[in-house]
């Protein structure tokens, strides 16, 4: 079991959850999240007084998938969120120890 | 109407002498100043309260509501037992006398002197808006740090100190009216006063944490949108209402006021594009807020061209007033109360010396007032004295209420109060999280 992390622009979160479910993953956890690449914020000014917003809004969709979907859910979730201009976002995978449906109590590819 | 009044008088003179006695108290101009005073309250609760709160962080919005709240209750209170009476009855230089303590003294058919077509006691509550709407725009030169108790003793002092003297000395025969200064609304006793006050307020309490590192940025601008509107509209009251009668010079002021509101907005807006590229939506309303304070003291005085040109110079001089001069000198007055209120004061004054305009000033009881371009020299020296005189004893006033608060309370929220935010430190509440 992997966890794919990605980090990706807010508007594309529909594209992707469309483009994972054609892939068969069916759920997926997103949050509203801010951070910094490549990508350059934008400056506020009130009243002569500049900001700096350094942070851009991104989101955060998180999913497990059985090792072998893994290159599968990467490459939906990149087609879908891809615009070809910086600030794009980033995948990330990490290797899962177990999971466990609270409902029914099944495990690890069980459990997704 | 009065003109019917007239033709009445002079057909019925041979059969009614009572008739030749002064007129009284004239239901029209009573129902305009009911109204005017309404709008006036209107300008602060909700108005001013929302224009300061779209400017602050989120956790300080409900805190600065709060002062504009606060200002209203106990300046109301105190207008009530001693404010009106010493800024209002008697005859004296520098201060009136104590015949209207509490509102006493005054019967359904009392008329001021000052009004003479209106019962005293809506003059006495449309004055109460006008020290209402003072005190709490000095508060927005120290929202964000400002100790809520403090606020509320401050306005105690400040109002005895500053305010009521100085409205005596424009408007209640003091020696700023007998020398012959033009105020229509309030140049010098609300926004020379409010200005000069947040300046020196915000010297004395030091800046916010964070500034000029950290992002203060407003939370929601949309409400000091809603509060602009709300502003400026009750604007009309003020300026109108000034007039104390429901006639032309009322309709003058407003439209010069609107107008003035309006080219003060472009200006500020169109420097800014140019200046800084873009016209922000918080530049619009400083800039109409700039045209607005700046006309008060000529509204009533002045043509309507001359309010176009009142509220350019207001919309060109606060915003670098409030942009490059301030940051040049580096204080924190939070919400530009003296970049916009003091300077635009100032501002008007003055230009109300420069445009005042005989004809529109004119009247049964006597000539109007002519400005520098009707060639009247001393008019605009006697202005140069007024704002002389206001900025002098309101710095000076204003020192001495933080020094006497400050003996009771400390001025400033502590270091942890602050970075937690007013609204949770000063009264236990929190905007939805």
């Amino acid at each position: 079991m992997k966890l794919i992390t990605a980090v990706i622009r807010p508007f594309k979160v529909d594209d992707v959850r469309d483009a994972l479910q054609r892939v068969g993953v069916h759920g997926m956890t997103v949050t509203e999240v801010k951070g910094y690449g490549r990508q350059k914020g934008h400056t506020e000014v009130y009243r002569g007084a500049e900001y700096v917003v350094n942070f851009v809004p991104k989101a955060k969709i998180e999913i497990v998938v059985a090792s072998e979907h893994v290159d599968e859910a990467c490459q939906a979730i990149r087609e879908a969120a891809k615009t070809d201009k910086i600030g794009d976002g980033k995948i990330f995978v990490t290797l899962i120890e177990a999971a466990l449906r609270i409902r029914t109590g099944e495990t690890d590819d069980d459990a997704l | 109407m009065r003109r019917l009044l007239v033709l009445g008088c002079a057909f019925a003179a041979t059969l009614a002498p009572a008739c030749a006695q002064e007129p009284g108290i004239d239901p029209a101009d009573t129902g305009f100043m009911i109204a005017s005073t309404a709008l006036v309250l209107m300008m602060t609760i909700p108005g001013l309260a929302l224009f300061y709160a779209g400017m602050v962080r989120r956790k300080n919005l409900l805190a600065t509501m709060a002062q504009s709240v606060a200002a209203t209750v106990i300046v109301s209170l105190l207008w009530f037992a001693l404010g009106y009476s010493l800024a209002f009855s008697g005859d004296g230089a520098w201060i009136g006398g104590f015949s209207r303590a509490f509102l006493t003294g005054m019967g359904v058919d009392t008329v001021s002197p000052l009004a003479k077509t209106i019962p005293e006691m809506l003059f006495a509550a449309y004055q109460m808006t006008f020290a209402v709407i003072t005190v709490a725009l000095v508060g927005g030169a120290v929202a964000d740090r400002l100790k809520f108790g403090a606020f509320a003793i401050f306005s105690l002092f400040w109002l005895f100190i500053v305010y009521v003297p100085s409205a005596h000395w424009v408007w209640g025969g003091g020696f700023l009216q007998s020398l012959g200064l033009i105020d229509f609304a309030g140049g010098t006793v609300v926004h020379i006063n409010a200005g000069v006050a947040g300046l020196v307020a915000a010297l004395m309490l030091g800046k916010r944490q964070g500034f000029g590192r950290e992002n203060l940025a407003p939370f929601d601008l949309s409400l000091a949108v809603v509060g602009t509107g709300l502003l400026w509209v009750g604007w009309f009251g003020f300026n109108g209402g000034s007039a104390l009668s429901a006639g032309s010079r009322a309709v003058f002021a407003i439209v010069a006021t609107h107008l003035s509101a309006c080219t003060g907005a472009a200006v500020w807006s169109a420097i800014e594009w140019t200046h800084r590229g873009k016209p922000s939506v918080l530049g619009m309303i400083s800039g109409a807020v700039a045209g607005l304070g700046t006309i008060t003291p000529a509204s009533g005085f002045v043509l309507p061209w001359q309010a176009v040109l009142i509220g350019a110079a207001a919309g060109a001089l606060c915003y670098f007033a409030s942009t490059t001069v301030k940051a040049r000198l580096g204080y924190d007055d939070s919400l530009d109360v003296f970049g916009v209120h003091g300077v635009g004061g100032v501002l008007g004054t003055l230009l109300a010396g420069v445009f005042a305009t005989a004809a529109v000033s004119e009247s049964a009881a006597g000539p109007g007032v002519s400005g520098l371009w009707e060639g009247d020299v001393r008019q605009f020296a006697v202005q140069v004295v007024g704002v002389v005189v206001t900025v002098a004893w309101c710095a000076f006033g204003t020192w001495v209420a933080l020094k006497a608060t400050s003996a009771i309370v400390a001025l400033r929220v502590s270091g942890d109060e602050e970075r937690e935010g007013l609204d949770v430190s000063q009264h236990g509440e929190a905007m939805g999280v």
